[in-house]
């Protein structure tokens, strides 16, 4: 869920996003990425779930569902966004020891 | 024993010196480890970022550009671990950093250890079995003593 969308006053004059028609020409590199946390067997449930919370401000309840997500169904995606977003937030997970990896969100 | 003071702001470290020697003793280990980030012990330490076949080259420079920097951090995390060892108080940063290095060298040992989930539960048979296990229970104390906080 995208926190700042919901935050947003209902009147807001922003424009609304508009699905643009498939040209053919957009270039891999403009596609969203997804970032995705796999299982593991070493690191802790608390941990993940902690990490989770400390990174992207996800509450106990959702950092704690996607924890079960990546344990039990093997992964999760935890972030969408740009490229360089989506590196820094891999990096991030990397330093803290979460296996993640990136790839384009289809 | 790891918990919050919620007067002093800081978190109570309460552990005996064997302990503590043993902590400082598995962070000088693995700065040895780290000396060579290729070791396949540190396998999941450095995982891709990039796992589609096609993004090969992005992987590449991912490795070039961000890898010293996981390795650098680990190693000042592991040397701020060996100089706090012995205090009785840790700020929230300092407890962080404890918990990272414990769990770097948890993955390293790990890996070393051919750990999976399936894994009975069961006494230590050797050394790295031992330190694998104390340090679990030490990373479960320090999350466990930030999540009340927060």
């Amino acid at each position: 869920m995208n926190v700042l969308s919901a935050a947003a006053p209902a009147a807001s004059t922003a424009p609304a996003e508009v699905e643009l028609p498939e040209t053919g020409e957009r270039t891999d590199v403009d596609r969203p990425w997804k970032v995705i946390v796999w299982n593991d067997p070493v690191n802790l449930m608390s941990y993940v779930t902690f990490v989770f919370q400390k990174l992207f401000g996800f509450s106990k309840e959702k950092a704690h569902q996607l924890m079960l997500d990546v344990h039990l169904k093997g992964q999760a995606v935890v972030s969408h966004g740009p490229r360089e977003k989506a590196e820094l937030d891999v990096f991030r997970l990397h330093e803290h020891g979460l296996w993640a990896t990136m790839e384009h969100d289809s | 024993m790891i918990r919050w003071d919620p007067r002093a702001g800081v978190y109570r470290i309460e552990m005996d010196e064997a302990s503590r020697r043993n902590l400082r003793s598995l962070m000088e280990q693995f700065l040895a480890v780290l000396a060579d980030p290729g070791s396949p012990v540190l396998h999941r330490l450095f995982p891709p970022a990039y796992s589609a076949p096609g993004d090969v080259a992005l992987q590449d420079e991912y490795r070039r550009l961000m890898q010293e920097d996981l390795v650098e951090r680990r190693r000042a995390e592991c040397q701020a671990v060996m100089e706090s060892a012995e205090s009785s108080q840790l700020s929230e940063e300092q407890l962080l950093a404890w918990s990272r290095a414990i769990n770097s060298i948890r993955l390293a040992l790990g890996t070393y250890l051919d750990v999976s989930e399936d894994d009975p539960l069961r006494a230590p048979q050797n050394n790295e079995e031992w330190a694998y296990q104390w340090l679990s229970l030490l990373l479960e104390e320090a999350i466990e003593a930030m999540s009340r906080q927060t």
